[in-house]
């Protein structure tokens, strides 16, 4: 009686305790767990142009038009929209039932604060507020948005999939200066973000906005309906690439948004972890070169260097597995409309006696060129070796310096001669989904001080960008694009490196996880 | 004895005052610019200077480091650059997991230490004295990320029986709580275990051959007596003194252990802030971890006083 009595007493305790311990995890119903290829640190998505920030925007905020698997834009928050034969007048009219978090209605006037903020910090939106009169809310439902001149890429610039996206935001919030960052978290989007259970560095919690109204589309890449099938994401913080494959292994986490390379073979053992290839797009590898100063100032160094590429090496020496790159000369991505192959199989194949002759008609002295390599983000180590090696097969001499991205990203900023703290050569990588038009894709910029890094300024580009911004016509628009492609070769303005895929991973449980080039979490379930 | 923990403490502010203007100079002279961080990879060089700008750090240094410590002054240790919170809230929200570390592997440290190092001792020559020496030497040369990713292979991959990472409050699930410090514990505590264990043997192998542990034993009392009253409690001087030094041993620990195990801590807070140019944060919880170290030592000055009453202050 006594042993029976025990063992009745500590299995109510034990149950007891369950209980306590399950509790919380019980009331919160279907948690996906979920871990990003960065902290994140910074929520205002016009302010940073940080993908984890803009994935939280994704969360958070919805955006007027969105961008499908096929990449062709469609309205999101927008109901219908109209261009005046002139195309100098668009009028959107927003859906019904569009709400922010806080139960406010979202309003016409919400959106042109929010497309004023964004349009001050975005490249492309800086672009097409340089055609923009000015906006006008109509009514509560409805703005206008008139042109001084036709503009080609209004709904490519509003429906643009990546940093900087032109959220929807509150008129109050959106009014924050663009240079300063703002700590509201309102939107209209599919999730509600919790501030209180959020702790940076820990995890950032998120649960379904129970008042969302998803279009009536099925989803699609970034557009359709954004139906929640979840009741809470976690996105965890999890620096540590190695621990995140054992969490997930574990059964801690639910979703890796990228995975290593070298630790893809570990997961496709593992019958309760799946590979995802959710981003069809990919990324792109790009170098860079600077032309403010020597010996990359003289465009023959340049197309020198460029003629010394081939872009399998990089592929091999970074991705590795061939299921995961592909070799792709055309600088607007392979399979999409303005996609145009290279000539004479630049960066494919290397014309050393060319890139020879070029530099010795440069006058090139053989002073070391300085190569900034990134040590910390795996997919981009080994690109400044191979560059290294390709150079030197061409004449140049290298000296490659290894740092922290973070240190590259702040000395790639400076604009000193190489020796003095300055620098020559340095890679990055884009996603794809940027990089689809002269405009969209930042490398191609060539306006001096304000182009990216490197800061090219070659007028005769801009003028090429110009008239792809402004073309209407899609034909003729791909043959400007085909143009602008031609004359970053001919100037050897930066190179492109070849297109990759870093899939993500998931438990076996979890569905529904849409192919779009931002990890979105709506449509997921988990069983 | 209260006029030397006085005198002690008011010693603490010229060693800040050090820090302090070590570490703003620091960060200010070797590369590194938080605006470039924060303005994210796709930024143009504009962009970055206007973030600067609004960050102030244009301003020539000496005006910088002027209006910190005139804020530090008054309490206020100003916002992170990245989270949009003030640093003390960031460290309130991130002291618990470092504390809760900090205090498990004390206890573990010192419970296995302690022990096996006046075992050792006592058996001086013996296998156990040599499996001390060895484990020693072993806990001073693997490194912690080493002895981490061993034990969570073992014990939370192929065995299953701990969380592989993460850190639950102890205010929201005690169980939870305890489960996921084992294994960060146990990390932390064996290079500090081969510490204590190895100055434990020394100090009581020398306290052992003294004439009063013979008169003890003469007296007919115990081994255990001889031992834990008479030979441990002399020889806690020096064991003590470790302890405290091993403070710093912690705190450079913890930075690693925290990241091998996902605990949102002090010390991945300094390697978010130290990647990413936080300065705020990075000075403030450098201020703090020499606060920490230089009261803990105080405490370790006045805890001499409770095993040899023979040190008076």
């Amino acid at each position: 009686m006594m042993k029976t009595l025990t063992k009745r007493t500590l299995a109510a305790i034990a149950a007891g305790a369950l209980l306590a311990t399950a509790g919380p995890a019980m009331a919160q119903g279907k948690v996906v767990r979920f871990v990003k290829a960065g902290n994140l640190t910074i929520l205002d998505p016009v302010w940073t142009t940080a993908y984890v920030t803009r994935d939280h925007g994704y969360m958070i905020y919805d955006t007027l038009f969105a961008m499908d698997e096929n990449n062709v834009v469609k309205p999101q928050m927008v109901d219908k929209y109209t261009v005046s034969p002139d195309k100098l007048t668009w009028t959107f009219t927003l859906r019904d039932g569009l709400e922010w978090h806080d139960g406010k209605p979202v309003t016409a006037e919400d959106c042109v604060a929010s497309l004023q903020r964004w349009g001050k910090r975005d490249t492309m939106g800086q672009k097409l507020m340089d055609f923009v009169k000015e906006f006008k809310a109509v009514d509560a439902k409805t703005f206008t948005m008139q042109l001084k001149e036709p503009y080609g890429l209004v709904l490519d610039t509003l429906g643009k999939p990546s940093s900087n996206v032109p959220f929807m935001m509150p008129k109050a919030v959106a009014e924050t200066d663009p240079f300063k960052q703002f700590a509201s978290y309102i939107g209209s989007g599919p999730f509600i973000y919790v501030d209180k259970e959020s702790k940076p560095g820990e995890k950032h919690v998120y649960v379904k906005n129970p008042k969302y109204k998803p279009r009536s589309e099925p989803a699609s890449g970034l557009a359709g309906g954004k139906v929640v099938k979840v009741d809470r994401v976690e996105v965890v913080d999890m620096p540590d690439t190695q621990q995140q494959v054992n969490a997930i292994i574990a059964g801690e986490l639910d979703v890796i948004e990228q995975m290593p390379h070298d630790l893809i073979p570990v997961l496709k053992k593992e019958k309760n972890v799946k590979l995802v290839d959710w981003n069809p797009l990919g990324h792109v590898f790009v170098i860079r070169f600077n032309w403010l100063t020597k010996p990359f100032n003289d465009p023959k160094v340049r197309l020198a260097a460029l003629y010394a590429m081939r872009q399998e090496d990089y592929l091999k020496a970074t991705i590795g597995d061939a299921a995961y790159y592909k070799v792709c000369s055309a600088a607007f991505i392979c399979g999409t409309p303005n996609a145009v192959d290279a000539p004479d199989g630049m960066l494919t194949k290397p014309n050393l006696e060319k890139a020879k002759a070029l530099l010795k008609e440069a006058g090139y002295d053989g002073t070391p060129i300085v190569l900034m390599q990134s040590t910390t983000l795996p997919v981009l180590t080994n690109m400044a070796p191979v560059t290294k090696a390709l150079l030197e097969q061409a004449g140049f001499k290298v000296d490659m310096q290894s740092m922290d991205w973070q240190t590259l990203g702040i000395r790639r900023s400076k604009k000193d001669p190489a020796d003095k703290g300055g620098w020559n050569v340095f890679h990055t990588y884009s996603v794809s989904a940027d990089a689809l038009n002269p405009i969209s894709n930042a490398y191609f910029a060539a306006n001096g001080d304000k182009a990216w890094f490197g800061w090219p300024n070659d007028p005769e580009m801009e003028k090429l960008r110009d008239a792809y911004a402004k073309e209407t016509d899609p034909a003729k628009g791909k043959a400007l694009a085909a143009k602008v492609q031609a004359r970053a070769l001919e100037t050897g303005q930066f190179g492109w490196l070849g297109q990759w895929y870093g899939p993500g991973a998931t438990r076996s449980n979890i569905t529904g996880w849409l192919k779009a080039p931002v990890p979105v979490m709506w449509n997921i379930e988990k069983k | 004895m209260l006029d030397f923990i006085a005198r002690r403490l008011v010693a603490i502010i010229p060693v800040l005052a050090v820090v302090a203007v070590f570490v703003f100079l620091m960060l200010r002279l070797t590369p590194g610019d938080p605006a470039a961080v924060i303005a994210g990879d796709n930024a143009t060089s504009d962009q970055i200077a206007d973030i600067r700008e609004k960050l102030g750090l244009n301003e020539p240094i000496w005006t910088q480091f002027a209006i910190w410590i005139g804020n530090v002054l008054q309490g206020n240790f100003g916002e992170s650059f990245f989270f949009k919170k003030t640093v003390a809230e960031l460290i309130a929200q991130r002291i618990e997991p470092t504390l809760a570390l900090a205090i498990c592997t004390l206890i573990i440290a010192v419970s296995v230490a302690v022990p096996l190092g006046v075992m050792a001792a006592y058996r001086h020559g013996s296998l156990l004295d040599r499996f001390v020496m060895g484990f020693a030497v072993m806990g001073f040369s693997v490194p912690v990320f080493v002895i981490g990713y061993l034990l969570i292979y073992v014990f939370a991959i192929e065995l299953g029986w701990l969380p592989v990472q993460g850190y639950t409050r102890i205010g929201v699930n005690f169980w939870g709580f305890l489960e996921r410090m084992v294994l960060p514990s146990v990390t932390l505590a064996v290079v500090y275990i081969a510490l204590i264990a190895r100055i434990t043997r020394a100090s009581v192998l020398e306290v052992l051959n003294e004439d009063y542990i013979r008169t003890a034993r003469a007296k007919g009392l115990s081994n255990r007596v001889v031992l834990m009253r008479h030979a441990l409690r002399n020889a806690a001087v020096p064991i003590l003194t470790v302890i405290g030094i091993g403070i710093a041993l912690l705190i450079g620990g913890a930075v690693v252990t925290e990241s091998v195990y996902g605990l949102p801590g002090l010390g991945r807070l300094t390697v978010e802030a130290v990647l990413s140019r936080d300065f705020p944060t990075i000075q403030t919880v450098i201020l703090l971890f020499s606060v920490v170290y230089v009261v803990i030592n105080l405490l370790i000055d006045v805890g001499y006083t409770l095993f040899d009453p023979r040190i008076r202050y």
